[in-house]
């Protein structure tokens, strides 16, 4: 018989020193050939900013590899006062699903805060990329603006804008895994 | 379009949970996309490479003296939703110290910080899913959710297990606490079988002779063995 999961509980507000007290921010360096920068801010149903949110990020790498030598994958960061985040790291390539399906380049997020009892489990797919259109998760979405808060907007020079709406209008499309 | 309702998972608490007033603002309430096991039972996060320091799993001995405070012993077993032992699965933690005081530059609670604790710890468990802290009891705080509103005595855990699915983070209180029936986020959790499993045993095994009580806490992860089918497109 299989044993019954743990609930999940809130970060709760004091996770910083503990969670946050390695940068985990940046996936590659910045000076890394093709680097980008992945930011935004996280907002509440009120569209105030939430200050002590922490976002993970988990890839695949530019090959569409999980957990390869050349990447580990995973990163880490709080937000600020304004809500901000941003990692650094390198555009993934695309990943083999089940059946023979391919998805899209897309990063799996985490975001994790007060008021949150669970986690929200959102991905971050990029602009003007041919394969969104046959991608096998996008395509669970069939209102569009709902399946469009998952899409980066590239703000030119390798950086991309995500931002995540909790609740409310925009809300940000959010899985059940 | 395959989608459900929020709050789906039995033993998890719902997002919005208005006893809970931060819920309010924060918990999502459009219907979750639900996503095929096939696609989110992705193997993994490698959690980073960070090394473990030595004093890492042991929170009395992080400063130059001893923190005052009920020392302790916190171990148990990390297993995965096929009831098998997580290997090398990071294990984080944070708490109060002794006074229900955080060193956290935003508690505002009127309650000594200790010089001598600063209440984060991690380790990786081991081949049978095993951790293993020393610290000592936390204290109950007092929070501003509603009027004389308290949270009972935790301890916040973070962990990784062997998929995306298995991500959690978690709290685990101490038996027989009085305030668990006036805790929201103790409540947040409706079925009470799921809510005593967030609960330590103290275990006799587990307490050191002439040193420290012990507490016992397992923790089950969702996720199996992920399936590895996200090879490279090449």
């Amino acid at each position: 018989m299989s044993p019954e999961p743990t609930p999940s509980q809130t970060i709760g507000p004091f996770f910083h020193d503990s969670l946050l007290e390695r940068d985990l921010t940046e996936l590659v360096s910045p000076d890394k050939p093709h680097a980008i920068r992945i930011g935004g801010a996280v907002y509440d149903g009120a569209g105030d900013p939430v200050p002590d949110a922490m976002i993970e990020v988990w890839q695949a790498d530019a090959a569409g590899r999980y957990g390869s030598e050349d990447l580990s994958g995973f990163g880490r960061s709080g937000t600020d006062a304004n809500g901000k985040f941003s990692f650094v790291t390198v555009k993934p390539g695309l990943v083999s699903g089940p059946d023979g399906s391919l998805q899209a380049p897309h990063v799996n997020v985490s975001v994790f805060a007060r008021g949150l009892l669970k986690r929200v489990v959102t991905r971050v797919y990029f602009p003007d990329e041919e394969a969104n259109a046959a991608d096998p998760v996008l395509s669970l979405i069939e209102d569009q603006a709902l399946r469009e808060t998952l899409v980066a907007d590239d703000e030119g020079d390798g950086s991309y804008r995500f931002d995540v709406h909790l609740q409310g209008e925009g809300q940000t499309a959010f899985f059940d895994v | 379009m395959r989608r459900q309702t929020t709050g789906e998972a039995a033993w998890h608490p719902p997002y919005l949970y208005p006893d809970y007033k931060s819920t309010r603002l924060r918990a999502p309430k459009e219907p979750l996309v639900v996503l095929p096991k096939a696609l989110s039972d992705i193997r993994g996060p490698a959690h980073g490479r960070g090394r473990i320091e030595d004093t890492d799993d042991d929170l009395t001995r992080q400063h130059g003296g001893e923190p005052l405070g009920e020392r302790i012993v916190v171990t148990g077993r990390v297993l995965d939703g096929d009831g098998r032992p997580v290997r090398n699965g990071l294990v984080e933690v944070w708490q109060a110290n002794a006074a229900g005081r955080y060193t956290h530059q935003n508690d505002a609670h009127p309650a000594p910080l200790d010089p001598n604790f600063s209440g984060a710890g991690r380790c990786l468990t081991d081949d049978e899913g095993r951790y293993r802290f020393v610290t000592v009891k936390p204290g109950a705080y007092p929070w501003k959710n509603h009027d004389n509103a308290w949270r009972p005595a935790h301890i916040h855990f973070s962990l990784f297990g062997p998929s995306f699915r298995s991500r959690l983070i978690t709290q685990m209180y101490f038996p027989g606490d009085p305030l668990f029936e006036h805790d929201p986020i103790f409540q947040s959790v409706r079925d009470p079988k799921a809510r005593r499993r967030m609960i330590s045993s103290f275990d006799l095994e587990t307490t050191e002779p002439e040193w420290a009580l012990g507490y016992r806490f397992d923790v089950v992860l969702e996720g199996r063995e992920a399936i590895p089918f996200e090879r490279p497109y090449a």
